[in-house]
């Protein structure tokens, strides 16, 4: 919104400051002033504005020039505009409002032999052709021109019709099934039963309060004038204007809630202006109101006022005096209420409420506006005492666990979108068919939300090859949703995706890929995180439909932690990888890690280190392919040896001197007791149980070469 | 030949004796002197004390063998401390380590860039959120979170967002399908804002509550360099008997200097939300140039930040539905909100908010 100082100083006979003071005065005040642009020797500036949409009151020039006045204590000029003496008329003209709920008042003058010609400067007070210069606001004839001065001066949007077009009188009423209507952009419309219209006695004239209609306009030939100015309710203005997609200044100050007292001054400018180009008055003013919505704006009960509550909820001020009675007093005073002492000296009003100003309703309102204009950075900083403890989310710490764990495990902490498309929740919800779709989605891509973080995770990888990034870490800690649309379920998962080499950073080192395996070990320091009583992965057939589609059946895992599935990951399905035009092995996982929440963070506890010499004996072992490692690893375990205090698989390989069908593996193994050093004969003990028992597991000694 | 450099006694007498192990012993420390290597440290320790052809083992079955018993003692003593020097030579010799010739035989270039391991980088977004949120731990506020896809009641209705009221329009909202037939407060949505969490907190505890509430919201709003129709806030709601618009003032002032440095000023102005009454937009001093002036204040020295306001009546008043201690005539609150995309933006000079979300590696990468 434009705003000239020239205007405003019009209504400020007494306003001393400059432009510039003004504007920051005015945007201290929450009448925000974006720009100040000077407008040359005696035409002052032009402001551009930007008030927030609950001070629709103060976007025109009276609005901004009474918070100047308040702010300064100055007086405002009223507006006044005399009109000729009117030639009586016949008969009154007549208004009808039918729609007693929509409609609050209705005013309308008959003007008679007027010209329709260019807009000058009428006389002080409608200077509508150099203030229009000056605003670069497109001059039409005198007679648009007048409701457009009308609107920039008061706020108050007003109508002229061409009079001989109206057949019969006025009826403000809600339109009928199927009836249509011209508005003045040219769109024939099919109203609805619910718009409000003014109408004739035979037909609709104007979307009420929002857009004129084009069969009763003011053309070059138009000779009498209905003026229209009057009061409709917000809602009703708000559905009309939706309803036909049409946002009009009109629409939009009666939406938000027009001044009911406005419409006979509004009436009276416009008169003024179209009459000083000639024309006459024809009969006094009609002015028709519903009781019911003048008590509800215009006549609105006084709201009680005290100090002691201004105090209460503004505190303390610099200025030692703080907020006085006086001050109360000053500042609603000046923004137009009226200010009743309840008893003379107690701190206690009674406040009646301006008009213009439906955004003022109750006491928290009214002591709004005295911190408003009295100056919000008038108020000292205070910190207020408290007592009571800090809380923690319950999770936050086993959040933090998981993030540290795959930052040190060298993973960037990605953000993905909260959406997916719905092929993609398809394939990768937990459950199926519980996927929630948005009812306006930014688009097809984003169609639903997201039931696991792995499209996400895919998306970010993809992107990174195709800007030629080709090692890829990331994980994301994230919200993911299932259910209905009815009752839509959110819980946090992890979600991981790697590809790429190891090391990524060095001259010396050769790279290798990352695998599986570098994953698995990245879960394993995840799960490690969590005090639980068993861990294992495992792995399905391709054609038991466990595993989910997006893994490659044989280069994937389950991750299973007291019994409770917490996730899946390994190597992207090929033909998933293709689809998405991925060339390299893409690593991907997923962790329920709600269900990880419910464990307790692993508390580290420390053991007596043995001050005894720890003997290493490896044992080369050889198995048949269908012998997975778990099976000597499980063997191992159930020696249960004190003494046997770490074991592990040391070396994979495959040798053509083998057996067909057959791979070793090098297994070492580690003795040590807390209490003595361990002799030959108890190594050559355990020595024979390992064999033993490896041996059941389908393991054999590797002939000695 | 070794044997060559041991020389035949002329006599066992004491002057002879005494001639003959200072040359041995001069022999020995400029031989040690010059040795260099593990090598030449062995075939010196060889050359003297080596068990077959070792000159002390030469000296002792030439000299000490022939000797008259009377002249016995005397060789013996000295032929023990030829030892000791030798065996103490040794020791220097072999403590020196390899030569510096040898060393530097193993020479590496050293500006050659460092083999670094990578190490994760915590998202700019999680960091700014902990960074906020930390500071408000320290005055007391506690983590409050609730659901992303929130009802119209807390979104909205609540937040005293009529039904129909044109402050709607200012949040365009994603909405989940199928909602048209159920009653407007159940319809489900991306929440606009964190804000329905306040509602949320006071339905669960009475008053006093220091709450601050980090989350991801949703609009829908077209991508462009400073918008997404994701991105996240931090709010905040401190509520307690007597808490009053200078506390809200102070609080904030206290908080921004916390997050960007104690020289930062503060500066309210009225603004508008329908959750707060009265409401303040809140501007800091330009932290790129000090509050003189640049590009990125627009020349203004301040940059707005975060909006604020005490909280509205009409808000307790739902609040007060369910903990009727929500009495706006006895207690008092005020309540906060900052996008948390901006901070990060300005703190670490990002312009385009659409990096946040795309799982750039590189970008990432900077905030290891």
């Amino acid at each position: 919104m434009k705003i000239l100082t020239k205007w405003l100083r019009a209504y400020l006979p007494g306003l001393s400051v400059n432009d510039a003071q003004l504007a920051e005065d005015l945007t201290l005040r929450g009448i925000a002033v974006e720009g100040v642009y000077d407008l040359g020797a005696g035409n002052g500036s032009l402001y551009e504005m930007d008030i927030t949409t609950n001070r629709v009151d103060a976007m025109n020039h009276y609005g901004v020039a009474r918070e100047a006045a308040t702010i300064y204590g100055l007086e405002l000029k009223p507006l006044e505009f005399s009109l000729p003496a009117a030639k009586p008329a016949a008969q009154p003209f007549s208004v009808a409002i039918e729609a007693q709920d929509l409609c609050g008042r209705f005013t309308a003058q008959v003007l008679r032999g007027v010209t329709i010609t260019e807009s000058r400067d009428w006389f002080p007070g409608a200077e509508v052709a150099s203030y229009f210069a000056l605003l670069d606001q497109k001059k039409i004839s005198n007679a648009v021109d007048a409701t457009n001065y009308a609107w920039l001066a008061m706020g108050h949007p007003t109508h002229a019709f061409d009079l001989d077009k109206i057949e019969g009188g006025i009826v403000v009423r809600r339109a009928r099934k199927g009836e249509k209507l011209k508005t003045l952009d040219g769109m024939e419309r099919v109203l609805d039963p619910e718009d409000l219209v003014v109408a004739d006695h035979k037909k609709a004239l104007a979307l009420a309060g929002v857009m004129g209609g084009w069969d009763t306009m003011i053309t070059p030939e138009t000779k009498n004038v209905l003026v229209e100015a009057a009061w409709f309710e917000p809602m009703a203005v708000r559905q009309t204007a939706r309803r036909h997609g049409l946002h009009t200044d009109a629409s939009h100050r009666f939406e938000r809630g027009a001044d009911f007292a406005a419409a006979p001054t509004a009436s009276r400018l416009v008169s003024a202006i179209l009459l000083a180009g000639g024309g006459s008055v024809e009969g006094e003013l009609v002015d028709v109101r519903v009781p019911a919505l003048e008590d509800r704006t215009a006549r609105r009960k006084p709201v009680a006022l005290q100090l002691s509550e201004v105090q209460r909820i503004l505190g303390t001020t610099l200025d030692a005096e703080g907020i006085t009675a006086q001050t109360v007093e000053a500042v609603l005073g000046g923004l137009g209420c009226g200010v009743q002492a309840a008893s003379a000296g107690t701190g206690s009003w009674l406040v009646t409420l301006p008009s213009w100003r439906l955004d003022l309703e109750r006491e928290i309102d009214l002591i709004e506006e005295v911190a408003r204009v009295y100056g919000y950075n008038r108020f000292a900083n205070t910190l207020p005492a408290f007592a009571g403890g800090v809380q923690a989310l319950p999770w936050a710490a086993k959040e933090a666990a998981a993030r540290t764990t795959m930052l040190a495990a060298g993973f960037h902490e990605a953000i993905a979108s909260t959406f997916c498309s719905a092929a993609e929740a398809a394939q990768t919800a937990q459950q199926p068919g519980q996927v929630v779709p948005l009812g306006n989605p930014l688009s097809e891509e984003a169609g639903v939300l997201r039931p696991s973080l792995v499209p996400g995770m895919l998306t970010m990888v993809a992107g990174n090859l195709n800007r030629d990034v080709s090692d890829v870490r990331l994980f994301e800690l994230g919200t993911v949703f299932s259910g209905t649309t009815e009752k839509v379920e959110e819980r946090p998962a992890l979600g991981l995706a790697a590809t790429g080499a190891i090391p990524q950073d060095s001259a010396l080192h050769a790279a290798r890929q990352i695998d599986f395996h570098d994953v698995k070990g990245v879960v394993e320091q995840v799960l490690g995180n969590f005090e639980a009583r068993g861990l294992y992965f495992d792995r399905f057939p391709a054609d038991a439909g466990i595993t989910p589609e997006w893994l490659h059946p044989y280069r994937s895992a389950r991750a299973v932690v007291d019994g409770v599935t917490v996730g899946w990951f390994g190597q992207l399905h090929p033909r998933e990888a293709s689809a998405r035009k991925i060339r390299q092995a893409v690593l991907v996982g997923e962790l329920y890690i709600d269900r990880l929440y419910k464990l307790p963070l692993r508390k580290p506890a420390a053991r007596e280190l043995s001050r005894f010499q720890p003997v290493r004996r490896d044992f080369s072992l050889v198995l048949d392919e269908s012998v997975a490692w778990e099976a000597v690893d499980q063997a191992m375990a159930e020696l249960r040896i004190p003494e046997l205090v770490d074991w592990r698989v040391r070396e994979v390989f495959r040798d053509p001197r083998l057996g067909k069908g057959e791979y070793s593996l090098l297994l070492g193994a580690t003795f040590q007791a807390a209490d003595r050093t361990l002799r030959e004969e108890e190594l050559q003990g355990f020595h024979a149980r390992v064999v033993e028992a490896v041996g059941k597991a389908g393991a054999r000694l590797r002939a000695q070469a | 030949m070794i044997d060559a450099s041991i020389p035949e006694l002329p006599d066992y007498g004491e002057a002879a004796l005494e001639q003959a192990f200072a040359a041995l012993e001069a022999s020995a420390r400029t031989a040690a002197a010059n040795l260099s290597g593990e090598a030449q440290v062995e075939t010196f320790r060889l050359e003297w004390l080596g068990r077959k052809q070792g000159r002390l083992n030469e000296i002792s079955s030439r000299w000490l063998k022939g000797a008259p018993p009377e002249a016995k003692k005397a060789l013996g003593v000295r032929f023990n401390a030829l030892k000791t020097v030798v065996e103490g030579l040794l020791e220097q010799a072999a403590g020196a380590g390899p030569s510096d010739a040898a060393l530097k035989a193993e020479a590496i270039d050293i500006t050659l860039p460092g083999t670094r391991r990578l190490t994760g980088a915590e998202h700019p977004i999680t960091k700014t959120l902990n960074e906020i949120v930390s500071v408000f731990a320290a005055l007391g506020y506690s983590v409050g979170v609730g659901p992303e896809v929130e009802t119209d009641f807390y979104n909205f209705e609540s937040m005293n967002f009529p039904p129909g009221h044109p402050a709607r329009d200012t949040q365009d909202t994603l909405v989940v399908a199928n909602q048209e037939r159920r009653p407007l407060r159940d319809r489900l949505l991306l929440r606009t804002h964190t804000s329905p969490v306040q509602m949320r907190t006071m339905e669960q505890q009475p008053p006093p509550v220091r709450i601050v509430i980090p989350g991801k919201v949703h609009r829908n709003d077209a991508a462009d360099a400073t918008h997404s129709p994701i991105f996240h806030q931090v709010e905040g709601l401190c509520v307690d008997t007597n808490i009053t618009f200078s506390d809200l003032k102070g609080t904030l002032d206290h908080a921004m200097k916390a997050l960007f440095g104690s020289s930062v000023k503060t500066r309210f102005f009225p603004s508008f939300f329908p959750f707060t009454e009265p409401s303040a937009d809140v501007q800091i001093s330009c932290i790129f140039c000090g509050g003189k002036g640049c590009r990125k204040c627009k020349q203004s020295g301040w940059i707005e930040l975060l909006g604020c306001g005490m909280v509205d009546p009409g808000v307790f008043a739902f609040a007060a539905q369910k903990q009727p201690a929500y009495d706006p005539k006895k207690i008092s609150g005020f309540a906060f909100g900052m996008g948390v995309e901006r901070i990060a933006m300005m703190k670490y000079g990002i312009s385009e908010i659409g990096q946040f979300y795309a799982g750039d590696m590189r970008f990432l990468g900077q905030f290891a």
